[in-house]
């Protein structure tokens, strides 16, 4: 009995939630995968008519902006966030005094709702309200700062804020990495006379590989799904200049009542994530086989 | 007595009460009425339920001009279990209406002789195949412009009665140093302004060819061109700084003088009347320039449901929603109209007045057309695209001649 329990157990623990992930992840992709190849409109139907909804999707110009802005946002995203992520995680790694503080301070930021930070950061970047303002009360009367009401520019407000939110985080990410280096190798290249700025670059950050991967899904995802600080800075505006999939998807499917053209999006979406991420499910299961 | 048959003295003694005793009228209303002013609205049709002896229950759903509500609602009626009534206007009902869950209250519109009292285009809205199947609660007005009195007195504008002699007073203004509109940039106040500027430009037919039938030959017309072209000069008298301001806000600009004019429906006159302002002296309401008038009317659709109660609750809520006293204290609350035109209104401003005279004489020559910006004219599929083509033409340099070719592709793609 004890014997048949100890095989049994684990697996019938791990049953509910398996069942559940399942049913509420695999079953409703399908369910959308479905409904996207419907007419469904108010309510879902599911007579197949085929690859309509695509047509229709790809035609559309406010979906070219909400991808562009993905890949604009996305890239911007990721590398300043990373980039600015690893800067402050060296500077923090030089052994200063309040460093408990400063990393609790960088990391503050995501610990905020995106909503908070959105809302912020649409005060500041008002031209009416926040730097620009200011700035022409201090005399500079030419000074303009109007990226949050020009249509060009207002996709890198989103991204000024994102990075705002993240890098904190990626710092987290990268310390950790860089405190996991041996320190008997960074030793041994001191007493060779190597100067600090190629110890980084030749042997701490090249041995945080796995640590750039992770932040990468992580982030890459993040501005995937980015919705609510979308809604919170610039409500998609001005026009739709800012739109993403996220909000585009929830537009068509909660205000329009279209919901196969929703499903066709959120599927493109879907495959968006999967082309970042299964290269990297692919190369971290191989290298766990080899 | 054991456990089994108290169990089944229970069972049995419930589907009695639910089987036999009629408890009288029963509504579960789903309805996003929830600010202020709204919600005051709601409680008076809530009292005047409980006085006939029904059984009123709430069931609000704030957030999203709607959407929450409409999220809710869809869960409810694919699981079986619709609500009684619902706050839906315009096509949204006879969308409902085609996925075959809408009850038919016909019954009570000819025993109140609803035909005879409501405006032959809103009772339109109200009917599904034949059948009556939603009430009329109010009529707002959307195409209004609201202007600041003293502002205008002050830099000798006369009211504007069309489209070229807005742009000369907004000049005007421009020049003085005063915005001439106050605006805020979020697609459905850019699609408001377009819908007022597409009825003065297009006339009333037209605007009806383009936006009830889809038109193409209407909506790629030199007309349509000539409206977009308008919405330019409309961009240029906006202050810098007016993306994503709430319309609330921009009332609030032409009530502190800082702008003069502002194009809103008459939700917009609850503002300025919870400010204390005087309509005629301190704020003036006049037509947008053009002959018509856009309603948005909102209503109550009534969802098939089981049960005597039930439907009992639903005749008596059709009934007192277009009764003369709720459609007057309503109304009162809200802002807006009556939809019913017998309605004595003694006790309404005088934008309310105006906007009943005109309705009454739009209703008459042919002009009542519905909003397409508030969801009135088409579904929300086809308003939606069109708004894409407004907003992205309003904060854009697009030129005319491609918002034109965008707005016919759009709303065939929409289709």
């Amino acid at each position: 009995m004890s014997e048949w329990l100890e095989r049994h157990v684990p697996k019938m623990v791990l049953a509910p939630s398996f069942i559940a992930i399942l049913l509420f992840v695999y079953g409703f992709i399908v369910w959308t995968g479905w409904v996207s190849l419907t007419r469904s409109r108010l309510l879902p139907k599911y007579d197949i008519v085929g690859f309509i909804q695509y047509d229709r999707l790809f035609d559309s110009p406010r979906w070219d902006t909400a991808m562009n802005n993905l890949f604009i946002f996305g890239a911007l995203f990721i590398v300043i966030s990373m980039a600015l992520g690893l800067l402050l995680a060296i500077l923090l790694d030089q052994k200063v005094r309040t460093e408990g503080v400063l990393r609790t301070i960088y990391l503050y930021p995501m610990a905020l709702s995106l909503i908070v930070t959105g809302t912020a950061w649409k005060w500041i970047l008002n031209p009416g309200l926040g730097i620009e303002s200011v700035i022409r009360g201090w005399g500079f009367e030419s000074f303009r700062f109007d990226w949050l009401v020009n249509p060009d520019f207002a996709i890198y407000t989103v991204v000024i804020a994102g990075v705002w939110q993240a890098s904190g985080f990626v710092m987290a990410l990268f310390l950790a990495g860089l405190r996991s280096v041996d320190e008997e190798i960074i030793k041994a290249a001191q007493v060779d006379g190597i100067p600090t700025v190629r110890i980084y670059s030749a042997i701490i950050i090249p041995s945080m590989a796995p640590i750039f991967l992770s932040a990468f899904i992580v982030l890459a995802h993040l501005a995937i799904k980015s919705f609510d600080l979308v809604i919170a800075l610039t409500g998609g505006g001005p026009g739709y200049a800012t739109d993403l999939p996220a909000t585009y998807m929830y537009a068509l499917a909660f205000s329009r009542g279209d919901i196969g053209q929703a499903a066709s999006s959120a599927m493109v979406m879907m495959m968006v994530v999967f082309a970042i991420v299964v290269p990297y499910l692919y190369s971290e299961l191989r290298a766990k086989n080899v | 007595m054991s456990i089994k048959t108290a169990i089944a003295a229970t069972a049995v003694a419930c589907l009695m009460t639910t089987t036999a005793a009629f408890a009288g009228p029963e509504a579960e209303v789903l309805h996003y009425w929830t600010s202020g002013g709204e919600a005051k609205s709601v409680a008076v049709l809530q009292k005047e339920f409980a006085d006939n002896g029904g059984t009123w229950t709430d069931m609000p759903v704030a957030g999203g001009g709607g959407d929450a509500a409409m999220t809710a609602l869809r869960a409810r009626v694919l699981s079986g279990n619709a609500p009684t009534a619902v706050q839906l206007k315009g096509p949204a009902i006879q969308e409902w209406y085609e996925e075959g869950v809408l009850a038919d209250i016909s019954a009570v519109a000819e025993a109140e002789g609803w035909a005879e009292v409501l405006p032959a285009s809103i009772a339109g809205h109200m009917k599904c195949e034949g059948t009556w199947c939603a009430a009329p609660v109010n009529v707002h007005r959307v195409d209004w412009i609201w202007a600041n009195a003293e502002v205008l007195a002050v830099n000798d504008i006369a009211l504007p009665t069309s489209w070229e002699e807005f742009n000369a007073a907004a000049d005007k203004l421009m020049a003085a140093g005063i915005t001439p509109l106050a605006h805020g940039g979020q697609s459905w106040q850019d699609a408001t302004v377009f819908e007022a500027v597409a009825l003065g430009v297009l006339g009333a037919d037209g605007y009806h060819k383009a936006f009830v039938e889809l038109d193409e030959a209407t909506l790629t017309s030199d007309a349509m061109m000539a409206t977009f072209d308008q919405m330019r000069k409309m961009r240029g008298y906006v202050d810098a700084n007016f993306s994503g301001r709430d319309w609330n806000l921009a009332t609030a600009m032409v009530m502190n003088g800082e702008a003069a004019f502002q194009i809103m429906g008459d939700w917009a006159k609850g503002e300025f009347m919870a400010a204390g302002k005087v309509p005629g002296k301190d704020f003036l309401c006049i037509s947008a320039p053009g002959d018509g008038f856009l309603y948005n009317v909102d209503s109550f659709a009534m969802f098939k449901v089981k049960g005597e109660d039930k439907a009992a609750g639903q005749q008596l809520l059709a009934k007192l929603v277009v009764g003369k006293n709720f459609q007057k204290v309503f109304n009162l609350n809200k802002g807006s109209i009556p939809a019913r035109t017998d309605v004595s209104l003694d006790e309404f401003d005088s934008c309310a007045h105006l906007s009943a005279a005109d309705m009454a004489e739009s209703n008459a020559n042919g002009s009542l057309m519905p909003s397409y910006a508030h969801g009135m004219a088409m579904r929300g599929a086809q308003s939606g695209a069109i708004t894409d083509v407004v907003t992205a033409h309003f904060n854009s340099d697009m030129s005319s001649a491609d918002a034109v070719k965008m707005l016919a592709k759009a709303v065939a793609n929409s289709m």
